[in-house]
Formats: structure tokens, C-alpha cells, sequence
């Protein structure tokens, strides 16, 4: 099981402005219509694309980013895992934004994908280096949850149980919650509506 | 000091605290459907994982299924793939499956509640962002992504953080012609689409204790559309009383003492909320989204707004939104063109709903120029729907009466808007190409006020069409 412990994430950005931002406009729901995530990678924002020819994920010096940098409320929506896959497929391995939807953070995290939030104000000074500098490197510590681009650096959060999960490498949380199999059962076995409310 | 139902729910099924600090939550009821669960079942025969309490889980297809003709195989060849695979996973992995053939089909949240699924103090995951609906029943429900469908299917557990909690109180009450539609529609334009981040949403008050449970299902259905992941109402007497003799509902004496473990997963009179919003029910109108996401809606007599006249820093999305639709800043909502109306979805396709938006349609017959859907949420909506002779009384109004499913929602079956439609929709979302064109525009509203614009050609206020009481 893929399950590595993930301390920083480096590489170019891509911005994407924009508040409320939700998953039908990341993958739209046609290409929900399979059974394994290959192929998304290159129908993420496939309608934006076609309605803003100057949309970020059109414009060729953003090609080689893998970190997104988004707005407010980034992933809003479906629950479609569908749309972090098709992100992650087209290249992206961690994202930035001043808030996220919580199933979208949940779908990402699960896939050892981090999640840092900044304030509006880091946000904004984000956006506005790496659409001056394309080319800009950014080096994302998970520990410290700081964004370092050059000699600068940006301070985000992580959520300590997310944080934790991606440096021990149990962002996967299927072998954790099985480690508990005893307790898994003896939650079962007190639950009333799984015992017929046996008195 | 007392405790919230989402206390106790927690309390009761927390397995133990992971190294991480989040809490490994087990899940009572696991729903499935046929578009986010086959990679799920995938990843679990990789890892050569059975699924760990098959009989929890339980099954069925809404999102892919054509409403015309449900006859298989399906013309789609790939809807036709991924109902295959679903059909091949419940038979491998000996999971209850609610088929076509089984006549007991629907949307997954129509379903889990009529068949006495979902019930109270539970915890409810589903692969779905409408998981909330089932909150309704005082139960902490939330949806998923496929890899958390995979740690529900292995270990019946999630990895998960306890969200704070909001009180939102609803006093007064309703006048004639609001629905809950219209109830949590206002909620969401206060509070916002992003207001709920972090926290579960507590529906209490006079407003809310007054619903019906189909009511109440579709307030907690919108939760997530307030950003708040779920959404509850605490059970009472009207819970109960929907719950008696329902199919997967506990019997004779197992129900009385189901009822009064019920009753103690209700949040104390004492208890303590991080927030409490209150809003007076006796000032909600009926409601109307004019932009692309469902906080941004007046009440039906209200005007368009005009980016220029908001809020500073919510002058981009509202400039945005005007800029999608096309709408004139300043323009009365009402005497809006559509030219589809849609009646159904988790939010609105239950037979309380098709009762109210025929009650509309008796009689009239609907603009020319529109063309107007009815689908029933499940299989036995339908055929409740047609006991009642509303089928026939939408036919006779030029409304087309369709099969059970998720239809004109969201885009992944035959029924999708084109070009650049409007449509009247009782659905629960306004995004940009949500309703399968990308540059069609939604108008969300409730199911009676769709059937109101349905024979106007526009959107016009319900309350003008209904009798005096």
C-alpha cells in the first residue's frame, strides 16, 4: 500500500484566483461515467478551459506545476475523489488556498496530497509571485507548514491530525484502522442498533 | 454539562484516538452507489482486504440510470460498465443491493430513509456529498471520497476529526407557499457557502420541531452546500412515528426500546454549541439562486443584485456569477425566462414534494416553450405517485413523467440541459455546468415554485397560484 511518509513537497506553482471553486467545475460529471481514475488528468477544468482562453491550466508556462495555488473555499461540492485524481493526475502533488471544503481536504489528504492553508494576505502575495515569475520554485515544508519561494517564506497551517498523518505516512488510513480489529468489534458489539436493542 | 447529539453519536462509536489525533469513528450504516465505489472495491482486491461487516453496507444505482428507459443493457455503454461492476462487487463482496430488477431502486438518500435504513444515533458515510440528508434523523452522516469508501469497506471505520458545532435556531413560523426549500436556501444566503467549514449544523426551533421528516430531510440535505459536512435535527415523536413499520426499521419490542434509545441521542436541553445563529421563519419567502453557487438567491420578489452595490469581497464572485448567467444587475428575479423545468433529486424528489408541485400543476398546462420534467426519487416514490394519480395529473400538464433516479441534477445520465438553457430546478446545485451543458444556467427553487414556473415561462411567485387557505 502506497503509504510513505511525506515531509515537503517542492516544485513550480499554478494559480488559480477565484473563490467557491467546486468539483464539477474541476472534473465535470461526464467523466465520472468509469470505474478507475486513469485518464482524468487531462479533462481537469476542461470546461472553464473551453470558456477562458486565459484560465491558468491553458497557458503553457504553468505545464510543469505541481503545486496549485487557489483561493477561498477550494473544492466545493461533490464528493467526487474524482476531482483531486484528475488535479493529481494533470500533475499536482500539493495544494495552497485560504480555505478548503472539507470532503475535498479529506479526499486530498487520503491521497497524500497536503492541503496548507494561508490568510488572504500570504494568498494574494502567492498569487502575485508566482503569476510575475512562472518559473518560481517553491519548496512547501509539511512540519512547519511554510511555503519557501527564494528567500521568502510563508507561513500556512495544517491541521495537527492531517499534519501528523502525512509525516508518520498514515495519510493511507486503511492499515491504522485495522490495527484495532478487537476494538473495532467491541464497538460493534455495544452498539445498540447493531444488537437488535437488546435490553 | 449537557451534551449535543453529535457528542453522544461520537462518544458511542469512537474505536479510540489515532497516533495522528484523529478519532477512528465506526460507521453504522454504509450506502454505496455506482459511481464512486468501483475503484473503492478495486483497491480493496488489491489488497486482498475483505469487506469487514457486508451486511452494513447496502447498495443501489442513481447517478448513471437513463429515466426513460430503464431497460438493460443501457444505451450508454459506459453506464452500462459501471452498473456491471457494482452488480459484480455485491456479488463478490455479499452486499444488499437495491438493482432495477429489485424494484426497490432510488436515489441513495431517498432510499436509506424510506426503507427505515437510516435511523437515529447512528453514524451514516456514503460516497456522496449529500450524505447529510440523513440527518434529518438525528444521525451524524457525511459523505465521502473512494479512498474513505475503501477504509469503510475494509474496516467499517474512518479516520476523522470531531467538527464544532452550530446551533440554528428557526422561530415563528412558515407562511403559506414556503417550503423547506425556501427555509434552507435563506440559511445558506446567510450564513454563506463556506460559513459550515468545520463545523455540523444543528437545525432546531419551532420552524424545524413543526416538519415532516421529508421536510426535514431536505433541509439537512442542503447542509453541504452550507459547507458544513453534516447537518442533524434532534429525533422526536415525528421521527419515531415515520420510522414505525418501515422495512429495515426495528420491530415490535426491539421498536420500543429502539425509541428510547432514540430519545436519548437527542442533544440536552443544557448543552453547549461553539455558535448559534437564530433566523425568524415568519420573514422567509420564497427563494431563487440567480448566480452559480446556492448562497446566492433572493426571495422570488427581490431584485438581481449589482456587483457594484455589495460587500468589497464579494464583488468578484457576484460579478462572476452575473457574467455566467447573463442576468441584468438590478432586474427583478421575477418574470425570469426558463426554458426547462426540472421536479426531483435527493433535495426534492419524495412524494411529498410531487404532491405539492402537482397541486400547482392540476389544471394548467405548461408554457409552450418549456419543457418540464417530473422524477420521482425511488422506485416506490413512484409508485406512491401513481396510487395518487399524480403521474397522470402531470401528463395532463404537459409535464413528462419519468423513472427514479438523479436525472437532470447533475449531468452523468441522458437528461442535461443544452447550450445555454435556463432551468427551474428543485436540485441543490447552481454550478456552472452542473445540469450537463457547461454553459447552462440553473435556477434553484422549490419543487412547487418549478411547477409554478413550468407553466408560466418564467419564474413567478408560487403564492399568486395557490387557493386562498
Amino acid at each position: 500500500m502506497d503509504n510513505s511518509s511525506i515531509t515537503s513537497v517542492t516544485g513550480t506553482m499554478i494559480p488559480l484566483r477565484g473563490d467557491d471553486i467546486d468539483t464539477d467545475r474541476i472534473i465535470p460529471a461526464r467523466y465520472l461515467r468509469c470505474v478507475t481514475f486513469d485518464g482524468l488528468g487531462e479533462h481537469a477544468f476542461e470546461d472553464d478551459k473551453a470558456q477562458d482562453p486565459g484560465h491558468a491550466f491553458n497557458d503553457a508556462r504553468y505545464r510543469q506545476a505541481s503545486i496549485l495555488i487557489a483561493a477561498k473555499n477550494f473544492g466545493c461540492g461533490s464528493s467526487r475523489e474524482h476531482a483531486p485524481q484528475a488535479l493529481n493526475k494533470w500533475g499536482i502533488n500539493a495544494v495552497v488556498g485560504q480555505s478548503f471544503a472539507e470532503i475535498f481536504f479529506a479526499n486530498c489528504q487520503a491521497m497524500g496530497v497536503p492541503c496548507i492553508t494561508v490568510d488572504r494576505d500570504s494568498g494574494e502575495r502567492l498569487f502575485a509571485i508566482v503569476e510575475s515569475d512562472p518559473a518560481a520554485e517553491c519548496r512547501i515544508d509539511i512540519a512547519s507548514a511554510s511555503i519557501g519561494i527564494g528567500d521568502q517564506t510563508i507561513a500556512g497551517t495544517i491541521p495537527d491530525g492531517a499534519k501528523r498523518s502525512l509525516l508518520e505516512g498514515t495519510w493511507n488510513a486503511t492499515a491504522v484502522l485495522l490495527e484495532s480489529v478487537k476494538e473495532i468489534d467491541a464497538v460493534a458489539g455495544r452498539i445498540p442498533y447493531l444488537n437488535n436493542f437488546a435490553a | 454539562m449537557g451534551k449535543t447529539l453529535l457528542d453522544k453519536v461520537w462518544e458511542s462509536h469512537a474505536v479510540r484516538e489515532l497516533p495522528s489525533g484523529q478519532t477512528q469513528l465506526f460507521i453504522g450504516l454504509h450506502l454505496i452507489h455506482e459511481v464512486t465505489s468501483p475503484q473503492a472495491f478495486a483497491m480493496l482486491r488489491d489488497l486482498k482486504l475483505p469487506v469487514k461487516y457486508p451486511h452494513r453496507t447496502f447498495a443501489t444505482i442513481d447517478h448513471i440510470v437513463p429515466t426513460e428507459s430503464q431497460a438493460r443493457p443501457f444505451r450508454d455503454s459506459l453506464a452500462e460498465t459501471m452498473t456491471q461492476s457494482l452488480t459484480d462487487s455485491c456479488r463478490e463482496f455479499n452486499i444488499e443491493f437495491f438493482d432495477l430488477r429489485s424494484g426497490q431502486q432510488g436515489i441513495v438518500h431517498v432510499i436509506g430513509p424510506e426503507k427505515g435504513l437510516t435511523q437515529p444515533g447512528m453514524t451514516i458515510a456514503c460516497g456522496d456529498s449529500h450524505t447529510s440528508t440523513h440527518g434529518a434523523f438525528g444521525t451524524i452522516a457525511f459523505g465521502i471520497g473512494t479512498s474513505q469508501i475503501r477504509d469503510v469497506l475494509a474496516s467499517q471505520c474512518l479516520a476523522i476529526s470531531k467538527p464544532k458545532i452550530r446551533k440554528i435556531d428557526v422561530t415563528g413560523t412558515l407562511s403559506r407557499g414556503v417550503y423547506a426549500k425556501d427555509v434552507i436556501l435563506s440559511i445558506i444566503h446567510k450564513l454563506g457557502v463556506m460559513g459550515g467549514i468545520g463545523y455540523a449544523y444543528e437545525y432546531a426551533g419551532p420552524v424545524i420541531e413543526a416538519m415532516t421528516m421529508e421536510e426535514r430531510l431536505t433541509i439537512c440535505n442542503m447542509s453541504i452546500e452550507g459547507g458544513a459536512r453534516c447537518g442533524y435535527i434532534n429525533p422526536d415523536d415525528t421521527t419515531f412515528a415515520y420510522l414505525d413499520n418501515r422495512q429495515y426499521a426495528p420491530k415490535n419490542g426491539a421498536f420500543d426500546r429502539a425509541r428510547s434509545y432514540w430519545s436519548g441521542a437527542a442533544s440536552d436541553p443544557d448543552a453547549s454549541y461553539d455558535d448559534v445563529v437564530t433566523l425568524n421563519g415568519n420573514d422567509i419567502e420564497p427563494m431563487v439562486t440567480w448566480g452559480i453557487n446556492p448562497g446566492q438567491s433572493v426571495p422570488v420578489n427581490g431584485c438581481i443584485p449589482d456587483p457594484e452595490s455589495v460587500a468589497p469581497d464579494e464583488r468578484d464572485s457576484v460579478a462572476e456569477a452575473m457574467a455566467f448567467m447573463s442576468f441584468e444587475a438590478g432586474r427583478p428575479m421575477k418574470g425570469t425566462p426558463i426554458n426547462v423545468a426540472f421536479i426531483g433529486s435527493c433535495t426534492n424528489g419524495r412524494i411529498s414534494d410531487l404532491r405539492a408541485a402537482a397541486a400547482i400543476a392540476k389544471g394548467g398546462k405548461v408554457a409552450k416553450h418549456v419543457k418540464a420534467l417530473v422524477v420521482p426519487g425511488s422506485m416506490d416514490v413512484a409508485r406512491q405517485a401513481k396510487e395518487e394519480g399524480l403521474d397522470e395529473v402531470f401528463r395532463e400538464a404537459g409535464f413528462q413523467w419519468r423513472a427514479a433516479g438523479c436525472s437532470m441534477c447533475l449531468a452523468m445520465n441522458p437528461d442535461k440541459l443544452q447550450g445555454r438553457e435556463v432551468c427551474a430546478s428543485s436540485s441543490n446545485r447552481n454550478f456552472k455546468g452542473r445540469q450537463g451543458s457547461p454553459t447552462g444556467r440553473t435556477l434553484l427553487m422549490s419543487p412547487s415554485m418549478a411547477a409554478a414556473a413550468a407553466i408560466a415561462g418564467e419564474v413567478v411567485d408560487v403564492r399568486d397560484m395557490l387557493n386562498p387557505a
